[in-house]
């Protein structure tokens, strides 16, 4: 059994450095690192090129990051719901790379399975395509995308075991296991930190093998980015 | 009387056969779920990863690991299924889903559409509409004929940045519902108490209206 868990955040994060590129799992505020993203905006690092689905909210997530200045570029889907990051975008502080949700996850599971490049219809046709090489398959245009290269990658489950071994709940899971294994350093925060042999083989999502460094983060507040009830 | 946005819903949702698999995009699209026909067995999908999406929760039971694309709490049905974001859009790529519902703010009657960007206005990005309309077989656009302006959104050419080419197959708007042909937009059904004129008025693309064209019928 090789042991993933370290005790601390910042032995989590251990040989991070401003510059450089990281995935942070999550979509919108679901199934985002939160004591990762904490420890990030308190650090002195900065200059960071972060991929994700998408960029948080002001004071919460993703968001965080950019409230204190973190980030020089964004990879990311659709960066709606964020004042600051808006701000930092119009006043071009930031460079912004939008692609399509489809490609982006496709993207990191390209980087996770060792799979350079990869042809895709969406966004033929548009501006996404400009750059890219277009090749027809079966009288259909693609265009060539190219697997992430990341430094970082940071994600949230909701139970691990000490080997690493994931299980995400609900749609937590997003793009977490895409990241998994997709970077140099694939840090795995979680809710539930439990020894080996207490998750059933069966029901792991992500084997450990592709996570580095495992903890158990604490006092998650899992906010809520759209509350929507049933009228009664 | 033209359509209502829920009335545009109403009309799209007959066009929902047992045993499809559907994404609905954010606005009027959402709203078909709550038309769905009786006996008709759908299921529902939101790319960000679950397959069998129910309804809105009850107050107090909303689940914070269990939202829509939208960003809204919702509740698995029984069958329903979770998975990550590339599998998710390996059943979009991979024709898996049988129809896409979306919102648009321009048509071009050659299918082309434009839905996510307008130049001088803040981007918010693409999400995964990109990805929906250059890999579904049917995709059918909910939208209003006309924008606020008053300007057609059946266009010639699409003004604004596309999001795919040639890939709408019909529109469900307040007056009409159409079809894309070789040929241009082809008048399927007029909404009650429309004229063709009415029809023709708002649309700057290319017409073709049949000798006889129905009333949509929404009960």
């Amino acid at each position: 059994m090789i042991r993933k868990k370290v005790d601390t955040v910042a032995e989590a994060l251990e040989g991070i450095q401003s510059g450089m590129t990281l995935m942070l799992g999550g979509f919108g505020l679901c199934g985002i690192p939160e004591n990762l993203i904490k420890a990030l905006a308190a650090s002195s690092y900065k200059n960071f090129c972060c991929i994700s689905a998408n960029v948080g909210v002001d004071d919460f997530g993703l968001g965080l990051l950019f409230g204190t200045q973190k980030v020089k570029k964004m990879i990311g889907s659709y960066v709606g719901e964020n004042q600051e990051f808006e701000r930092q975008m119009l006043s071009a502080e930031i460079e912004v790379i939008l692609t399509p949700m489809g490609t982006l996850a496709e993207k990191c599971r390209a980087a996770q399975m060792g799979i350079p490049a990869f042809y895709t219809p969406a966004g033929y046709g548009t501006e996404v395509a400009q750059t890219k090489e277009i090749r027809e398959f079966n009288g259909k245009n693609h265009l060539l995308e190219t697997a992430f290269a990341s430094d970082f990658s940071l994600v949230k489950a909701w139970k691990g075991d000490e080997a690493g071994n994931l299980i995400f709940k609900g749609t937590a899971r997003n793009f977490n296991p895409l990241m998994c294994g997709a970077s140099k350093i694939t840090v795995a925060e979680v809710e539930e930190l439990v020894p080996v042999g207490s998750l059933d083989p069966n029901q792991i999502h992500t084997p450990g093998i592709f996570v580095d460094r495992i903890f158990q983060g604490d006092h998650y507040e899992k906010r809520i980015e759209r509350r929507t009830v049933q009228n009664t | 009387m033209a359509l209502t946005k829920n009335q545009i819903a109403k009309r799209i949702a007959q066009e929902l056969k047992s045993g499809d698999y559907v994404n609905l995009g954010i606005g009027i699209p959402t709203l078909v779920a709550n038309y769905v026909p009786e006996g008709i067995e759908v299921e529902f999908q939101s790319e960000n990863g679950i397959l069998g999406m129910g309804p809105f929760p009850k107050a107090g039971e909303e689940d914070p690991d269990l939202i829509n694309a939208g960003k809204q709490t919702i509740t698995p049905l029984p069958g329903a299924s979770y998975f990550d974001t590339a599998l998710s859009f390996g059943m979009i790529r991979g024709k898996h889903i049988d129809l896409t519902v979306l919102g648009a703010m321009e048509v071009s009657d050659q299918g082309d559409i434009a839905n996510w960007k307008i130049p001088g206005k803040l981007v918010k990005g693409m999400g995964g509409a990109m990805d929906l309309v250059a890999s579904s077989e049917n995709i059918i656009v909910a939208m209003m004929h006309t924008n606020p302006k008053g300007e057609s959104k059946l266009r010639s050419a699409c003004s604004l940045p596309l999001t795919g080419v040639r890939c709408v197959k019909r529109i469900v708007t307040n007056l009409a519902v159409l079809d894309i042909t070789s040929d241009g937009f082809l008048v399927k059904e007029k909404a009650p108490a429309t004229e063709i004129s009415q029809i023709v008025k708002a649309t700057e693309g290319s017409l073709i209206v049949p000798d006889y064209v129905p009333v949509m019928k929404l009960d």
